[in-house]
């Protein structure tokens, strides 16, 4: 997808966050030439198109309790990844769930899923239910902690307009 | 960054954290609509939004842009970094603009990051930069299929 260059101009000026003034979309539009009813029409057809997935704002998850926080990866058998997949992503306490390769032989595991709790405890607890659910069709298994958060920023737009 | 949980947030606080994580408004005055439907002003949630990304209780307030909406693409990588050179390693791939996330977790794998570029042959060209850089493999995981998910923090 070709980019327009307001559009471009609007995520660029966007990318790290909205103004928290009394009216954002003015701000953003004096900083990028244009009026602010054109930011704003441009930016509901970029939610429209899914090229904006929300605005909205991130919690950290740490700061709220949510202290542990599991990826949890599975080898499970690619003729049933799909479906089980799909079973696994609907589970409540899972914020996100990708087939991805795997990396033989390093790392046989080609579902993960991200489950959140206030312990450890917790997170085992949620991922009983997923072994469960997966049943004979997965044949190994592992969660990895998160210790530290090293960077979290988002999406970055370079300022090249090749 | 602190990952201290301890942190007083009265009703008010919960509500917009609450409300704010399905989504805001795009239109002139959003803090005053945003604020309509939570019973307060626009300047007492500016005021609390502000306090809420300074104490770090939010790590992100605005739009969330889907990179493969862009025409780029998004991956998660690893890599198995010895303990005595982690942090090191942690500053040169953090140093790279299209790392968007990066953790270290419990695992022989143990630095895990996000890369997201406008194009899809640029995450290639920024994995070897990482490994020229800092001499060690970068396992790339690009998403096959990705499953639906309806997953939100209840404050």
């Amino acid at each position: 997808m070709r980019l327009d260059p307001q559009d471009r101009d609007i995520i660029q000026a966007t990318q790290a966050g909205l103004p928290m003034t009394e009216r954002p979309y003015r701000d953003i539009a004096a900083t990028v030439g244009l009026s602010e009813p054109d930011v704003i029409a441009r930016m509901q057809a970029l939610q429209a198109r899914g090229v904006i997935r929300r605005v909205a704002l991130a919690p950290n998850h740490y700061r709220l309790g949510m202290t542990a926080n599991g990826m949890t990866v599975w080898d499970v058998e690619d003729t049933r990844v799909a479906e089980l997949g799909a079973l696994v992503g609907a589970l409540d306490f899972v914020s996100h769930c990708y087939e991805r390769p795997r990396a033989l032989p390093v790392w046989p595991y080609n579902l993960f899923a991200m489950v959140h709790g206030s312990s450890r405890a917790e997170v085992e607890n949620k991922r009983a239910r997923i072994v469960t659910l997966l049943g004979d069709a997965c044949r190994a298994s592992d969660t990895l902690y998160s210790k530290r958060i090293l960077k979290k920023t988002g999406l970055r737009l370079s300022d090249r307009k090749d | 960054m602190t990952d201290a949980p301890a942190i007083d947030l009265d009703a008010i606080d919960r509500a917009i954290l609450n409300a704010l994580q399905d989504g805001f408004p795009i239109t002139p005055q959003p803090f005053e609509d945003a604020g309509n439907a939570l019973g307060i002003d626009a300047e007492t949630l500016i005021v609390r939004l502000r306090r809420l990304h300074e104490d770090g209780t939010i790590t992100r307030f605005g739009p969330f842009y889907d990179a493969a909406a862009l025409g780029g693409a998004f991956c998660l990588c690893a890599m198995a970094v010895p303990a005595a050179e982690f942090d090191l390693v942690a500053a040169k791939v953090n140093a790279h603009p299209e790392v968007a996330h990066n953790y270290e977790r419990t695992h022989h794998l143990n630095m895990w990051f996000v890369i997201a570029t406008e194009r899809p042959e640029q995450i290639a060209e920024v994995t070897d930069r990482i490994e020229a850089e800092t001499g060690i493999t970068v396992f790339a995981f690009p998403k096959l299929q990705e499953f639906f998910i309806n997953f939100r923090v209840a404050v």
